[in-house]
C-alpha cells in the first residue's frame, strides 16, 4: 500500500499560483483532508496526485515511485470526482467493471470484482440502472464502487460529499472513510467543509492560497491553531486586536481598544507589539450582572439565536467590540436581548498571534 | 414595518410605444397569434410549396416511366447522388474529427488561426470553391503543371474532392463544438481508471458524444446532396442528382420525379438517423489494453495529427484557395481597373453581386422576423411537447433536402398557381426556404441553453412576456441570432442549385457557375472571359466572405453571449 509524498510541488495557471511549494507526506492507509475554501488550490493538488495535470515544479512520490511522468492510468489510482463523473452511456454494473476491462482483467475477474464492489456499496440490485435513474446518493456509491474496483491502492476523492443532501452526506462520509479503513488504502479527501474533514479524517492539511498552513490531526487544529486563519477556519472563534502591555512567565497582558485589559497565554510574543486575541465562542462563560471578575468584560446581548443544540448570543462589549458566545441551549440559562452581562475566559484558553502584515480582514478572507 | 423607497418612475420609465407593445404582450391573444402567424408562414411559405408543387404535376411522372433510357439515366443519377455523399460524408467523419480534436485539445497559440482557416471552405462561394479546386487538381496550372499532365480530369474523383472540401469543415465546425461542451471530466475519470488515451476516446468520449458525431455525419452528407454550382463546374460527363435535374430542366416530369425522390429519400435518412440515431450502441465494447497503449504513444499521435493536418493543408485548404493565382495575375495586369470601373463583363458581375447582396439581405430579415417566434415556440415548447418536438423536425427538414429538388417544385408550385408574382420573390421565397432552419436551430439552441429561471426570475420582478424577451434573452443571444443572420446570409449569397432553376436571374455565383467558368472549362479559346478575370471575380467574392468570417469570429468571441 502507498503512501505519498510532495516535494516542493508548485502548479501555476498563467499568473495565478495554484498550488505554491507544497510539502506534504500522507501516510501508508491514512485518511487524510486537505481543507480549505474555494480556489485554494486543494482540488489542484489532488489533480496534481492523480495525474491530471503536471506540476510546473516539484516532485510527486507515490510509494518509492517518482510519478511526475507516469500517466493517471498507471499510477494505481481511483478518483472520484465532485460531480461523480458517472459515464451516462453505461449502466451501473458497466460503469463499475470499467476499470478492469480496461487494465485487462480477464472477463471472470473482472465480475467477480464488479459484484464484490456492488456488496461492498450496498447496491447490487441497482446493477441495471443507468446514472440518470440512481439518486445523489446512489451515484456517489457507484463512483467510489467504480473508483475501487479498478484495483485502486490509492483513493483520491474530490469534494465526493458536495452535491448531496445534508442527511445522506452525513451518513455516507462515515461509510466512506470505514470502507478505506477496511480495505487498508490511502485515502485523500479534498473538502471544504471542516466538519466533514473534522469527523473523518486522522489528519487534516488546511489550505489557503495555494500553500499548506498547517497540517495535524483534528484536535490539535482545533486546540492549538497555529495561524489565524487556521482558528477563524477550524472551528469558530472571537477575534480581538491589542496591544501587549506586558509580559512575564505566566502569559501576557493586552490591553484590548477602550483601555480594557485581560490575560492570554501567547509564546515569542514581544512588548508593545499589536496582535490579535482568539477565543473560541464556546469557552466564554456568560453571566448575569455586572460585577468585574479577573478576565472578565461587561457588554449587552446585542441579538440571540436558537440553533437547536446551541444558543448563539452576540454581546456588545463596553469598547463597542462584538463578542459571539455559544452555549448548550437545555442546560444553561438563557438570556435576552438587551440584558447587561458579564462575560469571562480563562487565559489558558486563548491564543494569541501577531497582528497579519496584510490586515485582519485579508487574513480571514476565505474567498 | 421599514419599506424601501424604490423612488419615482421618471429616471426608469419607458418609451409609450415600448410599454403599450409590453403590456401587449401580456395578452393571451396576441401572444397565440403571434406564435400562429409564424406556424402559418411555415407551413404556407416553406413546407407545403414543394410537396404541392410535385403534386401538381404528379400525372407527368408516368411518361417518364415510360421512358426506360430516361428512368435509367435518372435512377444512376440519383443513385450517384447518394453514393457520393455517404462516401464523403464518412471520409469528412474519418478526417475531420482528428482535426477538431486537434483545435480543442492542442496547446499551441497557431491553434486559433488553424481554427479559422478550417472554417475557409464553409464560407467560401461553392462556385468559387468549384474552380479553385478544377485549377488546382485539373486542367489548367497547379498540380497538372507541376507533373506536366493533368492530375485528375473533371468526372467523379473531382466531384468527391469538391464535396469533401466543402462538407469537411461543417464536420470539423460541430466536432469542435462538442468537444468544448464536452464534460472533460468523464475522460479523466477513465483514464484514472486505468484507460489510454485512445480507448478513453473510444469507449468514453466518443460514444457520449454520438448526436454530434451523427449530426456532422447528416449535415455533412446533405451538403454533399446539394450542391449544384460547383459539382457543374468539376462534373465532367458524371451525373447526379441536381446535374440531371439541370440538364432535363424543360421536362417537367423528368423534373418532378427525380425531384420526388430525392426529397423522399432524403426526409426518410434524415428522419431515420433522428430516430434511430439515439439507439445505435457503441459497436465495440471490447477493449485490447496492450494495443491502443501502443497506439496512444506520442509518436503515434503525432503521426496521427501530422495526416490530419496534411489532409488539411493539401486536400482543403490549398486547393479552396488555389484561385489567388489567377486573382493576382489579374492584379498585376489591367484587369484589375477594367473591373473596377465596371467595363466589358464586368457590368454584369457588379449587377449579379448587388443582386446577390440585395436577395441575402431581403432573405436574413425575412428569418429574423418569421424564424424567431418560431425558434422560442421550439426551444420553450410552446404549443406541447409532441407537437414541439414535430415542428423541430419538420423545420429541419429543407437542410436535407437538395435545394435543386427544392427549387425545382417550388418552381412548380408558384408559376402554376401564382404566375404573377414576380421572378425576384420567387428567388426570395426559394432561398427563404432553404436558409430558414438555419437560423431557427441556431436560435432555439440558444434560446434552449438559458434557464428558463431566469424568464421566471424576470417575471416575478415584474416584466411582461415582451420586456422579458428585451431585457434578457434578446442581450444573451444576441451574438447567436447575429451569427444565425450571417450564415442565412452567406447561405443565400452562396447558393446555386435551386437559384438556377428557379428564376432566371443571374446572381453572383450563378453568373460564374454558369456564364463564367462552364463556357471556359469546356473550350477556353471561345470563353466570353479569360482565367485572370474568373480569378478575379472569385477573388472578389471570397475577399468579402473573407470580411463575413471576419465578422462573425469577433462577434461570437464576445463575453456573455450564448
Amino acid at each position: 500500500m502507498p503512501d505519498v509524498r510532495l516535494v516542493n510541488v508548485t502548479k501555476r495557471f498563467g499568473n495565478i499560483i495554484a498550488v505554491d511549494r507544497v510539502n506534504l507526506h500522507i501516510y501508508d492507509k491514512e485518511y487524510l483532508s486537505l481543507l480549505g475554501p474555494s480556489g485554494c488550490g486543494k482540488t489542484t493538488l489532488l489533480r496534481l496526485i492523480a495525474g491530471l495535470v503536471q506540476p510546473d515544479e516539484g516532485e510527486i512520490y507515490i510509494g518509492d515511485r517518482n510519478v511526475n511522468d507516469v500517466p493517471p492510468e498507471d499510477r494505481d489510482i481511483g478518483f472520484v470526482f465532485q460531480t461523480f463523473a458517472l459515464f451516462p452511456h453505461m449502466d451501473a454494473w458497466d460503469n463499475v467493471t470499467y476499470g478492469p476491462r480496461v487494465k485487462g482483467f480477464d472477463m471472470k475477474r473482472a465480475e467477480t470484482v464488479g459484484h464484490e464492489v456492488l456488496e461492498l456499496v450496498k447496491l447490487h440490485e441497482r446493477l441495471d440502472a443507468y446514472p440518470n435513474e440512481l439518486s445523489g446518493g446512489m451515484m456517489q456509491r457507484i463512483a467510489v464502487a467504480r473508483a475501487l474496483a479498478a484495483g485502486a491502492k490509492l483513493l483520491l476523492l474530490d469534494e465526493p460529499l458536495g452535491q448531496l443532501d445534508a442527511k445522506v452526506r452525513n451518513e455516507i462520509r462515515y461509510e466512506i472513510r470505514e470502507m478505506a479503513k477496511d480495505l487498508g488504502l490511502t485515502a485523500i479527501h479534498v473538502t471544504h467543509d471542516q466538519a466533514e474533514a473534522m469527523a473523518i479524517s486522522d489528519r487534516i492539511a488546511v489550505i489557503k492560497k495555494g500553500k499548506t498552513l498547517q497540517v495535524g490531526k483534528p484536535e490539535e487544529l482545533y486546540m492549538k491553531p497555529k495561524s489565524i486563519f487556521v482558528a477563524h477556519f477550524i472551528g469558530e472563534s472571537n477575534f480581538l486586536e491589542g496591544y501587549v502591555s506586558r509580559v512575564s512567565r505566566k502569559g501576557v497582558t493586552i490591553e484590548l481598544s477602550g483601555g480594557i485589559k485581560v490575560q492570554a497565554v501567547g509564546k515569542n510574543i514581544k512588548r508593545e507589539e499589536r496582535v490579535v486575541l482568539a477565543i473560541r465562542p464556546e469557552i466564554i462563560v456568560i453571566e448575569k450582572g455586572i460585577e468585574r471578575r479577573k478576565n472578565s468584560l461587561f457588554g449587552v446581548i446585542e441579538r440571540t439565536t436558537f440553533e437547536g443544540t446551541n444558543i448563539r448570543y452576540g454581546v456588545r462589549l463596553e469598547n463597542q467590540n462584538l463578542v459571539v458566545v455559544v452555549k448548550p441551549s437545555l442546560s444553561e440559562e438563557w438570556f435576552n436581548a438587551g440584558e447587561k452581562v458579564n462575560v469571562s475566559f480563562s487565559p489558558r484558553n486563548t491564543h494569541v498571534f501577531a497582528y497579519p502584515q496584510t490586515g485582519l480582514r485579508e487574513e480571514l478572507a476565505v474567498e | 414595518m421599514k419599506s424601501l423607497d424604490v423612488g419615482g418612475k421618471t429616471n426608469l420609465s419607458k418609451s409609450k410605444i415600448i410599454e403599450t407593445l409590453d403590456k401587449l404582450s401580456s395578452k393571451t391573444t396576441i401572444k397565440n397569434t403571434i406564435y400562429l402567424t409564424s406556424i402559418i408562414i411555415f407551413l404556407v411559405l416553406i413546407l407545403f410549396p414543394p410537396i404541392l408543387g410535385i403534386i401538381i404535376k404528379w400525372g407527368l411522372i408516368q411518361d417518364v416511366l415510360d421512358q426506360s433510357e430516361l428512368m435509367s439515366e435518372a435512377v444512376n443519377a440519383i443513385s450517384a447522388s447518394f453514393a457520393v455523399a455517404f462516401f464523403v460524408s464518412f471520409i469528412d467523419v474519418v478526417a475531420g474529427v482528428p482535426m477538431a480534436w486537434i483545435i480543442t485539445r492542442g496547446k499551441s497559440r497557431w491553434l486559433n488561426v488553424l481554427d479559422t482557416l478550417s472554417d475557409i471552405p464553409f464560407i467560401v462561394p461553392t462556385a468559387t470553391l468549384g474552380y479553385s479546386l478544377f485549377l488546382f487538381w485539373g486542367d489548367f496550372g497547379g498540380l497538372s503543371t507541376l507533373f506536366g499532365a493533368t492530375f485528375i480530369s473533371p468526372g467523379w474523383l473531382l466531384v468527391i474532392l469538391l464535396h469533401f472540401t466543402f462538407s469537411y469543415p461543417v464536420v470539423v465546425r460541430v466536432m469542435v463544438g462538442a468537444l468544448l461542451d464536452y464534460k472533460l471530466e468523464y475522460e479523466q475519470a477513465s483514464r484514472t481508471l486505468g484507460a489510454a488515451p485512445l480507448t478513453a476516446a473510444r469507449t468514453v468520449t466518443f460514444p457520449i458524444l454520438k448526436h454530434s458525431l451523427i449530426a456532422s455525419f447528416t449535415l455533412a452528407f446533405a451538403r454533399s446532396l446539394s450542391e449544384t454550382g460547383a459539382t457543374m463546374m468539376v462534373a465532367g460527363a458524371f451525373v447526379n442528382g441536381p446535374i440531371f435535374i439541370r440538364k432535363y430542366i424543360g421536362e417537367e416530369g423528368a423534373l418532378v420525379l427525380v425531384s420526388f425522390i430525392l426529397i423522399v429519400l432524403s426526409s426518410s435518412i434524415f428522419v431515420a438517423i433522428r430516430l434511430l440515431g439515439p439507439k445505435l450502441r457503441t459497436p465495440i465494447r471490447k477493449v485490447w489494453p496492450k494495443t491502443e497503449r501502443t497506439l496512444s504513444n506520442p509518436l503515434v499521435e503525432h503521426s496521427r495529427n501530422g495526416v490530419t493536418l496534411l489532409t488539411f493543408f493539401i486536400i482543403v485548404l490549398i486547393p479552396s484557395l488555389f484561385v489567388a493565382f489567377p486573382a493576382f495575375e489579374a492584379i498585376l495586369t489591367d484587369v484589375l481597373p477594367e473591373a473596377l470601373n465596371g467595363l466589358g463583363v464586368w457590368g454584369d458581375y457588379w449587377k449579379s453581386i448587388s443582386l446577390s447582396y440585395s436577395v441575402g439581405t431581403i432573405v436574413t430579415l425575412l428569418n429574423v422576423v418569421i424564424g424567431l417566434p418560431m425558434a422560442i415556440i421550439i426551444a420553450r415548447r410552446k404549443i406541447g411537447n409532441a407537437p414541439s418536438a414535430v415542428l423541430d423536425t419538420l423545420v429541419n427538414i429543407p437542410i436535407i433536402v437538395p435545394s435543386v429538388a427544392l427549387g425545382a417544385s417550388l418552381k412548380i408550385f408558384w408559376t402554376e398557381n401564382f404566375s404573377f408574382i414576380p421572378e425576384i420573390w420567387l428567388l426570395i421565397f426559394a432561398h427563404l426556404s432553404i436558409t430558414y432552419p438555419y437560423f431557427v436551430r441556431s436560435m432555439s439552441a440558444a434560446i434552449e441553453r438559458i434557464s428558463i429561471e431566469l424568464e421566471e426570475a424576470g417575471r416575478t420582478l415584474g416584466a411582461k412576456p415582451l420586456g422579458v424577451f428585451r431585457t434578457i434573452i434578446f442581450p444573451l443571444t444576441k451574438y447567436s441570432m447575429f451569427s444565425g443572420a450571417i450564415m442565412v446570409f452567406t447561405r443565400s449569397v452562396s447558393e446555386t442549385g435551386a437559384t438556377l432553376v428557379v428564376s432566371s436571374l443571374k446572381t453572383a455565383p450563378v453568373l460564374l457557375a454558369e456564364y463564367w467558368v462552364s463556357p471556359y472549362i469546356q473550350n477556353p479559346m471561345n470563353s466570353p472571359v479569360t482565367r485572370a478575370e474568373i480569378g478575379l471575380g472569385c477573388g472578389f467574392l471570397i475577399l468579402l466572405s473573407f470580411v463575413i468570417l471576419l465578422i462573425l469570429r469577433l462577434v461570437t468571441r464576445r463575453k456573455g453571449g450564448y
